[in-house]
């Protein structure tokens, strides 16, 4: 091939560094568009937020809309109902995963092989389709209606538990070893050797739990009936209902306010978050 | 690894093995305790919330139940009811058309922008691009679906705007079955490529760059170069990216439930959607479970095709 042809083809098949970083530039804009909107419409007068073009920089900034919020739906309960139930299941997901990790890692006991393949085999199950007997399961707890039964149901976790697994495997197997031989009982090794060293492991799996059940729509949408356990997206849908097309700004608002915690994390960890969402793939 | 030094750390453990123990010793024993306790949070959950619902939903789908009345046993009746149920029988169909044309779509999307933030650029350039395009996937695709329902809406809405100006006609998108679909497609993959663009970026991190050099001594660039040696190295990650967004895409259920409630008349219903209203609003929980039996086998089947195809296409370094 002469050096006449060779270049042509680069040029035909290389975009100039330049183009590919404004394609990218664009592409992001278009990703991130939708939320800019959301905040700067958020923050204008309900008259302004039908307005073509939309001013993306407000020209009479209020928080009109988000007082409008607060008056409408209840958001202190809904956050608070958001929260515990949130919080909650991450920690119980990060106590059960933390445990039954380290058991199918570091302990010996009897089924331990197909035990290990019932959890993953679940990793498989959609929620969606168990829907209808989990929903009697809680309804025979008496747990419909009620946060706990959006909380307990998310405790076992398939994929934390394997995530837990594979963490515990990567320590170094003399650490048990020698506490052994110092005299620590299994107890005494889990809690003083491994379980210190377990922390960023645990931060994948609670960071995971956090913004998948923040952002949970369908298990509430099914088993919270009344207003007083609605959670923050359910509460959301909800005022966009009532409210119709009317004030746009106002249900903006709530999208917002629901978004800074899920931002803030997304902030903080989004490390563990990245690691969590590829390590799986299935991110429940 | 950790074994060679095993025997160096306890020398006398191997007698101890081999004294004939008709009881296990208390070390042994504190052992089994602690993992049945370890373990029984993770494993009585599982079974309560997935094992017996699973064997549930096959034996409520041989029934008729109301919730209020005794169940009544309908044998293989709403399976039949199901074939002939219209609705039903649109929602699969719907389903996979999504599924096809959303999981093509974020899987090119993905791939693309993933090869284009792999080239040259300052490093904190493509920390931030990466951090854009992982963004949607941290929001509530329940809330970020009312707000895309203002966006979509044909009249005020910003993308009929935006396409005003390069001289698109309004479309109207939530309110015709012709592109109710679309407009649903294009939320879900909105919010759902990130997770495959994170595959990607890594998938090619992992990829030598010894492979890429070699690659563009003898000749290839570019686009060739990407066909050519950059996408056979990438097969494993390529299976795995579609495969979790097939199964994902078949669960869809908030996208169509809040942008159009599965209307107008069936064209977004989608399977998750028709077990939802069977179930919890028709109360008709046995033909809701025999939906969710067969959507059951369907990720199934997916799953399993999975480790077949893996054997034969993808190429393992």
């Amino acid at each position: 091939m002469s050096q006449a042809t060779l270049t042509a083809s680069r040029a035909r098949h290389t975009l100039a560094p330049w183009a590919r970083i404004a394609g990218l530039a664009v592409c992001a804009l278009l990703t991130l568009g939708p939320v800019i909107w959301t905040v700067s419409t958020s923050l204008r007068t309900p008259a302004e937020s039908f307005d073509l073009p939309p001013k993306i920089i407000p020209t009479s900034p209020t928080i009109e809309s988000y007082r409008g919020v607060f008056d409408q739906i209840d958001v202190w309960l809904l956050a608070l109902n958001s929260t515990l139930v949130t919080a909650l299941i991450a920690v119980g997901q990060m106590i059960t995963a933390g445990l039954a990790g380290y058991a199918f890692a570091r302990l010996e006991f009897r089924f331990k092989k197909p035990l290990f393949g019932l959890v993953l085999a679940t990793m498989m199950v959609p929620l969606q389709v168990t829907i209808v007997p989990v929903f009697l399961v809680l309804k025979s707890m008496g747990l419909t209606d009620t946060l706990l039964g959006l909380i307990i149901p998310a405790f076992p976790t398939a994929f934390g538990t394997f995530l837990m697994r594979q963490y515990f495997l990567g320590m170094p197997k003399d650490l048990g070893e020698a506490a052994m031989l110092d005299g620590c009982g299994p107890w005494r090794t889990f809690r003083s050797v491994y379980a210190p060293l377990a922390t960023p492991g645990l931060a994948i799996v609670g960071v995971l739990a956090f913004n998948y059940h923040w952002n949970e729509f369908f298990r509430p949408l099914i088993l919270e009936t009344s207003g007083q356990n609605y959670t923050l997206p359910l509460g959301l849908v909800s005022l966009q209902g009532n409210l119709g097309t009317g004030s746009i700004s106002v249900v903006l608002a709530g999208v917002v306010l629901s978004m800074i915690p899920a931002v803030a994390v997304f902030v903080v960890g989004q490390r563990p978050l990245r690691e969590g969402i590829t390590s799986a793939g299935v991110n429940r | 690894m950790t074994n060679t030094q095993i025997p160096a750390v306890r020398p006398q453990q191997p007698v101890a093995e081999a004294a004939p123990a008709p009881r296990p010793s208390a070390r042994e024993r504190g052992t089994r305790l602690l993992a049945a306790l370890f373990l029984a949070p993770t494993i009585v959950g599982i079974v309560i919330f997935t094992v017996v619902p699973i064997v549930g939903s096959i034996v409520l789908s041989l029934f008729h139940w109301n919730v209020i009345d005794s169940p009544t046993f309908a044998g293989a009746a709403n399976y039949r009811e199901m074939v002939n149920d219209s609705t039903v029988l649109v929602s699969f169909r719907n389903t996979l058309v999504f599924m096809v044309l959303a999981v093509a779509l974020q899987l090119l999307i993905a791939l693309t922008l993933a090869l284009a933030v792999n080239g040259r650029m300052p490093v904190w350039l493509r920390s931030v691009f990466r951090s854009a395009f992982f963004f949607p996937l941290i929001l509530s695709a329940a809330s970020i679906s009312v707000v895309m329902k203002y966006l979509f809406n044909q009249d005020f809405g910003l993308v009929n705007w935006l396409l005003g100006l390069i001289g698109i006609a309004p479309v109207p998108w939530l309110t015709s079955e012709n592109s109710a679909m679309a407009a649903v497609i294009l939320v879900y993959v909105w919010q759902q490529f990130g997770f495959s663009f994170l595959l990607f970026v890594g998938g090619l991190n992992n990829i030598p760059k010894e492979i890429h050099e070699a690659a563009s001594l003898d000749g290839a660039t570019g686009l060739r170069k990407h066909l050519s040696v950059t996408l056979p190295l990438l097969s494993p990650t390529l299976l795995v990216a579609s495969v979790v967004g097939i199964i994902n895409a078949l669960q869809v259920f908030e996208q169509p439930y809040v942008l159009t409630n599965g209307g107008p008349g069936d064209s977004t219903r989608t399977v998750v959607m028709v077990i939802y209203e069977t179930a919890f609003e028709q109360l008709r929980f046995g033909e809701a479970s025999a939906v969710g039996v067969l959507l059951f086998v369907l990720v199934m089947a997916v799953t399993a095709l999975q480790f077949r195809l893996s054997r034969r296409f993808v190429h393992y370094q």
